[in-house]
């Protein structure tokens, strides 16, 4: 059937802030989805609440609502848009679940919206294990044997019916959290208990435990005609126990035989036809039993989800374009392959490659809490790999990942203190990051593949490729030519080419082989990689699509051709501190170079981006982003037509740290040069430049002990800031009041990053913070906005909420903030993009650092004033001026943009929540508004924590917030909040004359601070430290304000903006205002 | 594991050094490439790639070994294989040999560590390729392209008496249920009993057909006896079954003039035939269609063909070089199936009689197993046939 007519407009739902669980996929698909709905003719209506993403640029929808995404705002936007369908299906969980809710409360039927893709039984079905249970055993198939229970005492009567180790899911619990693995009938009670506790409608099910099963996925699709295809298989290598986000994967399947596959894929299609999805993509996760091949279904999601982003990069068969096409009524065999441009969508996949999806953790960040991987995902990101084969993807994918490995290699490569075998056989056996290094370790320890099997539940061929890489890097020790070319077809970087040979050989000192030596063999060997087409049929049909991977064969395929060329850098995978606004800032350089009649070109291994989407760039190579790795694509690209250079400053500091050698090996760096990026970030240098300018800095020194540290705090006094050199996201980074803590720091220092030493800064105390981003062309600094923190300095700014413009500070202040960032970037030279961070104590301004680079805030900052910053850079960098672009003055504001940082508390159970100047938060929101406490309340719901209107409101803060806590309560009260305080707190409030009720410490008992909040009556916390002494109350608060998810406040700013926001939704509930609907210029 | 240099040569004299796995020798043939992503002892028993080396563009093959359920005929067919990663360790619960201790029992020859994608879009662009490959040091490249320019190639050869039956044989044994394809409600499809006795006969003309035909046949509740491929349509119809099968097998079906004049005949008569592949090809040129070679043939598992009666895509498994025109149909031959990359036949049946075939392969295998309402289709032709027969024969006795 060709596209339906009797729709005008759809309503696309976003997946709203970077989630763990949730991340760039759906900006991926929903520009996917926008772009082809659009092209075919479709109004869209567009709602997310992340700014940093692409699809919220405006011209990827008619009506672009950066507004909560709730039902109340939904509705909203429903009047005014009214929308006659509604596509939940390319945004998450969360556009799914809101989908589900907009149905249930009436509004989808109030306003006659039409749910397209999936039907609102599909969707509860899906998302229900009971029903879901039940819909897909009428189809004769099987899930686990499992069982609810509302107490522990039916539970244990359900355990007689299971054997042991047994898996407890609580029931309605957010991303799988409270879901574990009872291994013996000891442990089965306390399980439970908790298990029935973190649920919220207080049941569990007892389910018969897979772990150790092999674990598939099948990304499949399914058009209004019955036409269905398999994408993509994906066969995880950790086995069943690891959630699938948090497994290393394999696409497609290796080691199920035909007869096996097509099982799984009858069965993909009948559970489609269970849940009743009818058209789109889906994804399906199978069991399989390794000795018998038995197959239990586990889950399937109706939706694109991040699997099938990953199919999708791993194939090239884009499903979120085809699901948004043929939820309109197309069938896929009218639908063309953009890639062969001569078949159709109606096919399945043939790749003949191998991609390795490896996760990237966060767990530094998060001391103390345990590392183990299990049903509950914990990945922030992860890279995507391609080779020729599994051993060369998989170590493609590690050097991706950037974790200071050049290739697969030993645990002991970061753990310097060796295990015992018994200590290994536990790295093996229980789920953790490292485990994939442990096995190196293993099998440098002799032992058995079947040992490592079953420790590990790892496939026994996967291990066997493993002991392959194994026994040639435990054998290199000199490089001819047939062996540094079996190396390179291993996937063996030079760097680890070199450093193997060095440890095999004993080779130190001057005798040490480089990775330049080793570059310098191979060219002298003629061994160079060779690019290879990724075109969804094996090289069937010729490609149109230049979309690339390395690997070390015979026949290239890059075909570079003769245009004027520039190469952008990508982010490579997720992190905190480094995510979706760099790929954002990536994707705005290629088109807007692409605009200039470049010929652009994306080097990038993150396979949830946009960025390496294959119509993005003129040219995608999905490589890793390593000095080596560039270079070959480099020479290759500049082997014919005009290269003008490589563009570093877009894809966060993973490029800019490669900048330097990449100039060294002759390569042209285009926009603020190396240079100016090492003047900018050498402490040393920076620091004398600023003095030379006179401009402040806060006092700081630098230390490589504690007996420097010291010296330099006698002369700053305390408290400090120490930090490692080099690190982004703050990183490893503490504020210090005392010898014992820095004793303490200097310590642990020393893993974080042996060549460098350690900075000691002055800390500025009750500092408010700004951040500014801002564009020169060598001629011209132009400010792109100016943002003020709501936290004060010390809280990282990832982690702060800020708002744009400022509300409260002096204009002579704002002059000083002016001048000084147009001094700054004159003096370091910048082209491009440059960001800088500011303190202001007592008015006056303290730079705290210069990032000659883009920052996390550019998207924000453009999404605010509708001047595309990145775009803007990246035109100056190819040599377009400010002023022949129109942009010479700071762009204005309507309004308040408020940004609020999202946190993953909740994935992180047992980590206290106070904010420090380490970052920690994985996503934003915007919330904008006429007034400023609109706005911020806006941003505290797309947060999720959205303030209350009545209700409790708990206070209780250290001793120096006692004098702000009581202007607090007043104001609280005087709107008719009831206040609960603790002890202190109470006492301060009461003598001021604020009724209050006094609630007990955590730890007494009766009616203390916890009962209070479990009884629901309390809506906001307002909770900052206490002085050392009740510190352990303060965490069991916030502990449980997460698991209870009520909104919590852990500084006194904030608080303060927190009671502007109810005070202004009490005045008026805030309007919706789409983007396009605001008159601020939109250049280029 | 030590493991000798191997080399390909191809006519034009391109050398693919590689590693050799399997038996030690030289042989020489026709280079085709096969896209499934699974399935390679399927691909490697089914004797329509018979004198052909299969090149397989998924990079690993071997992973799970041999087994004994998936055999396509009783041994490997094809004459090389050639890949770009070869497994001497096995991950499978069911198999029972690593495939190049398997390959080399069989006599067959492998290559390892070639770049099977310049092979493989070296045929794309230039077709279907000759090539030598020595697996024992036993000959030098300039040896090799020699032996291959020099092959006269499988054009107009008969390659299907290598490959049939001698005798006629009857098929017991039906898909098992595991392996089933299962229909839309979650039932395995045609999964029949096979012990009573009580059911049509199908005739099979073994032109190199695979099991699973047999299988499926079988599963779909037909009885089935094979018979070689020379059995005339007098020997064929002395054994009074109520349906023909055709089947698939190696080679140019303008090879086979025999096979299409008895195909002709037993067009003639009113019992219901069903063709796949060649057997197709051959009803096509029975009926006077004319049949070509392909540049490079479809070899994979992922080929959409659009129904024309359903108006929907079937993804199919195929195996053929030779493809049936559509310019000289007679009047009461309609196109059933097209397939949607190249616009080839891929499907006929007759408006008057109850015959049909396809180019590609219902019984999968491997493959998805999109198309196996064609085995039921054909089951309700026979038994249809046989409820007539028994009517008239009823009728004519009460004569
Ligand atoms: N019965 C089970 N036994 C062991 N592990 C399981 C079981 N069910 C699920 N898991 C593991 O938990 C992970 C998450 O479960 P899943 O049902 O997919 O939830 P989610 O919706 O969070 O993806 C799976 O990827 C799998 O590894
Ligand atoms: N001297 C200082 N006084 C007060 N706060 C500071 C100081 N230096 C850094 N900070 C805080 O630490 C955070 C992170 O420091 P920054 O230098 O910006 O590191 P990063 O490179 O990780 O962004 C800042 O956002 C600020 O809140
Ligand atoms: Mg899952
Ligand atoms: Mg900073």
């Amino acid at each position: 059937m060709p596209q339906r007519t009797d729709i005008e407009t759809v309503l696309i739902i976003g997946a709203g802030p970077i989630v763990i669980g949730q991340a760039c996929e759906f900006d991926y698909s929903g520009v996917q989805a926008c772009k082809a709905l659009k092209q075919a003719g479709y109004r869209i209506v567009l709602v997310n609440s992340n700014p940093a993403t692409i699809m919220t640029d405006p011209e990827f929808a008619d009506a672009t609502y950066v507004e909560p995404l709730t039902c109340e705002f939904l509705r909203k936007i429903i009047d005014i848009e009214r929308p006659d369908a509604l596509l939940p299906t390319v945004g998450g969980q969360t556009a799914l679940n809101l989908a589900v809710e907009l149905a249930e409360a009436g509004i989808l039927q109030e306003f006659c919206v039409e749910l397209i893709g999936a039907g609102l039984e599909a969707m509860r079905i899906a998302e229900d294990r009971e029903q879901f249970k039940q819909a897909i055993t009428k189809y004769g198939l099987e899930s686990p044997r499992s069982y609810i229970s509302d107490s522990l005492v039916e539970a244990r009567k359900h355990a007689k019916e299971l054997d042991f180790p047994i898996f407890i899911r609580p029931s309605f619990t957010l991303g799988g959290s409270g879901a574990g693995t009872v291994f013996t009938p000891e442990e089965f009670d306390s399980k439970v208990s908790w298990g029935l506790s973190e649920s919220p409608v207080h049941s569990v099910l007892v389910e018969e435990s897979l772990i150790g099963w092999k674990e598939f996925e099948l990304e499949v699709m399914r058009d209004g005609a019955d036409n269905f295809v398999v994408v993509c298989s994906i066969e995880n290598l950790d086995a069943m126990g690891v959630h699938t986000g948090d497994s290393i994967t394999v696409a497609p399947a290796q080691t199920l035989t035909d007869k096996e596959l097509q099982r799984l894929r009858n069965q993909a299609r009948l559970v489609m036809r269970a849940v009743g999805v009818e058209t789109g993509g889906s994804n399906v996760q199978f069991a399989v039993h390794p000795d018998t091949g038995r197959v239990v279904v586990i889950e399937m999601n109706p939706r694109v989800s991040r699997s099938s982003a990953l199919a999708s990069k791993a194939t090239g068969f884009p499903i979120a374009k085809w699901a948004a096409l043929v939820a309109v009524g197309y069938n896929l065999d009218e639908l063309t392959n953009d890639i062969t441009q001569r078949t159709v969508a109606a096919f399945e996949p043939s790749i003949d490659y191998v991609v390795v999806k490896i996760p990237r953790w966060a767990f530094e960040k998060f001391s103390g809490v345990s590392a183990e991987l299990g049903p509950q995902m914990k990945s922030v990101g992860e890279a995507m790999s391609i080779g020729r084969t599994f051993k060369a993807a998989l170590q493609k994918g590690i050097r991706s990942l950037e974790i200071g490995r050049a290739g697969w290699g030993p645990l002991e490569n970061d753990h310097p203190e060796t295990l015992s075998d018994a200590e290994l056989a536990e790295v093996l056996h229980v789920p953790n990051r490292d485990r994939l290094y442990g096995v190196y370790s293993a099998l440098g320890r002799g032992w058995e593949i079947g040992r490592i099997c079953e420790l590990t539940h790892f496939d026994p061929w996967f291990v066997d490729q493993l002991a392959q890489i194994h026994a040639f890097a435990t054998s290199l020790t000199s490089l001819d030519d047939h062996t540094l070319r079996q190396a390179k077809r291993l996937g063996c970087s030079d760097l680890q080419i070199a450093e193997l040979v060095n440890l095999n050989a004993n080779r130190t000192g001057q005798e040490a082989l480089t990775e330049a030596n080793v570059r310098a063999l191979r060219g002298a060997a003629d061994i160079h990689p060779t690019f290879h087409q990724v075109d969804t049929c094996a090289a069937e049909f010729q490609a149109v699509t230049p979309y690339l991977y390395s690997s070390y064969d015979v026949g290239d395929e890059a075909l570079p051709n003769d245009l004027p060329k520039i190469i952008i850098l990508g982010g490579g995978p997720n992190r905190i501190g480094q995510g979706i606004e760099f790929d954002y800032c990536c994707v705005h350089a290629s088109f807007a170079l692409q605009e200039l009649h470049y010929e652009t070109i994306m080097v990038n291994c993150n396979p949830e981006t946009v960025s390496t989407d294959y119509d993005t760039s003129s040219r995608l190579y999905f490589e890793p982003l390593t000095h080596e790795d560039v270079l070959h694509i480099v020479e290759r690209e500049a082997s014919t037509g005009k290269l003008a250079g490589v563009i570093v400053q877009f894809g966060g500091q993973t490029p800019l740290n490669l900048a330097a050698d990449l100039e060294k090996s002759g390569v042209q760096i285009l926009g603020t040069s190396p240079s100016s990026i090492d003047l900018a970030e050498d402490r040393f240098r920076f620091g004398s430049l600023l003095e030379r300018l006179d401009i402040p800095a806060p006092a700081h020194g630098v230390a490589h002990n504690v007996e420097e540290a010291l010296l330099v705090i006698e002369e700053i006094g305390y408290p400090v800031v120490v930090r490692p050199s080099y690190v982004l996201g703050g990183r490893a980074m503490a504020i210090v009041h005392e010898e014992a803590e820095l004793q303490d720091y200097m310590e642990k220092a020393a893993l974080v990053s042996p060549k460098h030493p350690v900075f000691v800064d002055q800390f500025l105390e009750n500092a408010v913070e700004v951040d500014v981003d801002a564009i020169c062309d060598g001629e011209r600094v132009v400010i792109g906005g100016i943002m003020q923190h709501i936290e004060k300095a010390g809280v990282h700014s990832g982690d702060s909420a800020c708002v744009l413009p400022p509300n409260d500070i002096k204009p002579e202040v704002m002059d000083i903030l002016r001048r000084s960032t147009h001094v700054l970037g004159t003096a370091l030279q910048v082209r491009g993009l440059m960001n800088i961070q500011y303190a202001i104590k007592d008015d006056k301004v303290f730079v705290i650092e210069v990032n000659p680079r883009a920052s996390r805030t550019v998207p924000f900052v453009s999404k605010a004033t509708g001047v595309p910053l990145a775009k803007i850079a990246a035109k100056v960098i190819a040599g377009e001026s400010l002023e022949s672009q129109g942009l010479t003055s700071e762009p204005p504001l309507e309004g308040f943009f408020v940004k609020e940082a999202v946190l993953p508390w909740k994935k992180f159970y047992g980590f206290d929540t106070l904010l420090g100047p380490e970052m920690r938060s994985t996503g934003e929101v915007m919330g904008h508004a006429k007034s400023f406490g609109h706005a911020f309340a806006k941003s505290q719901a797309q947060a999720g924590s959205a303030l209350p209107s009545e209700g409790g409101i708990l206070i209780t803060v250290g001793d120096h917030d006692k004098v702000g806590a009581v202007e607090l309560a007043r104001e609280f009260h005087r709107l008719d909040f009831s206040l609960y305080a603790t002890q202190g707190t109470a006492r301060a409030l009461t003598s001021a004359g604020i009724p209050v009720q006094e609630v007990r410490k955590a730890r007494e008992d009766g009616c203390n601070v916890l009962d209070a909040m479990r009884a629901g009556s309390i809506g906001l916390i307002v909770n900052t430290p206490y002085t050392n002494r009740s510190q352990n109350d303060g965490t069991r608060i916030r502990a449980l304000a997460t698991r209870l998810s009520i909104p919590l406040i852990t500084t006194m700013p904030a608080a303060r903006a927190a009671l502007d926001g109810i005070e202004s939704m009490l005045d008026h509930e805030a309007d919706v205002r789409s983007l396009q609907d605001y008159s601020a210029p939109v250049l280029v | 594991m030590n493991r000798n240099p191997a080399y390909l040569v191809l006519s034009d004299g391109t050398v693919f050094p590689g590693m050799a796995f399997g038996a030690e020798t030289t042989v020489v043939g026709e280079v085709v490439f096969n896209t499934c992503l699974t399935g390679y002892q399927e691909v490697i028993t089914d004797p329509s790639y018979h004198g052909q080396m299969v090149c397989m563009t998924t990079p690993h093959i071997g992973n799970t070994g041999i087994n004994r359920e998936d055999q396509e005929s009783a041994g490997p067919q094809i004459t090389a294989l050639l890949v770009r990663e070869i497994s001497h360790v096995v991950s499978s619960w069911r198999a029972h040999r690593a495939l190049p201790e398997w390959l080399q029992e069989h006599g067959v020859p492998g290559i390892s560590d070639i770049d099977t994608r310049l092979l493989t879009r070296q045929i794309r662009e230039h077709g279907v390729l000759h090539a030598a490959l020595c697996t024992d040091s036993s000959k030098t490249p300039a040896a090799l392209q020699a032996l291959a320019s020099q092959w006269p190639g499988l054009e107009g050869l008969d390659l299907v008496k290598e490959v049939t039956c001698s005798k006629p044989y009857f098929w017991e044994t039906g898909t098992a249920r595991d392996w089933s394809p299962g229909d839309q409600q979650g039932s395995p499809a045609g999964w029949v009993p096979t012990d009573t006795d009580d059911r049509p006969l199908v005739v099979a003309f073994d032109y190199g057909i695979k099991f699973n035909i047999l299988r499926r046949l079988t599963s779909h509740g037909m009885r089935v006896q094979v018979v070689p491929a020379h059995t005339s349509a007098a020997e064929a119809t002395a054994l009074n079954p109520d349906g023909f099968f055709l089947s698939n097998g190696p080679g140019d079906p303008s090879a086979l003039p025999d096979a299409t004049e008895t195909v002709r005949e037993l067009i003639q008569g009113d019992t219901p035939i069903f063709g796949i592949c060649l057997g197709h090809q051959i009803i096509a040129r029975a009926l006077g269609a004319d049949t070509f070679k392909m540049k490079f043939g479809h070899h994979g598992g992922n080929q959409p063909v659009s129904s024309v009666a359903q108006g929907h895509v079937e993804i199919t498994s195929q195996n053929h070089n030779y493809s049936v025109g559509f310019q000289e149909l007679p009047a009461n031959v309609e196109v059933t199936h097209w397939n949607l990359n190249d616009e080839t036949v891929e499907g006929l049946r007759l408006t008057d009689k109850p015959v049909f075939c396809v180019q590609y392969h219902p019984e999968a295998s491997p493959g998805p197993h999109d198309a196996d309402a064609l085995f039921a289709q054909f089951g309700a032709d026979v038994r249809k046939h046989r409820l007539e027969r028994r009517m008239q024969s009823g009728n004519s006795s009460e004569d």
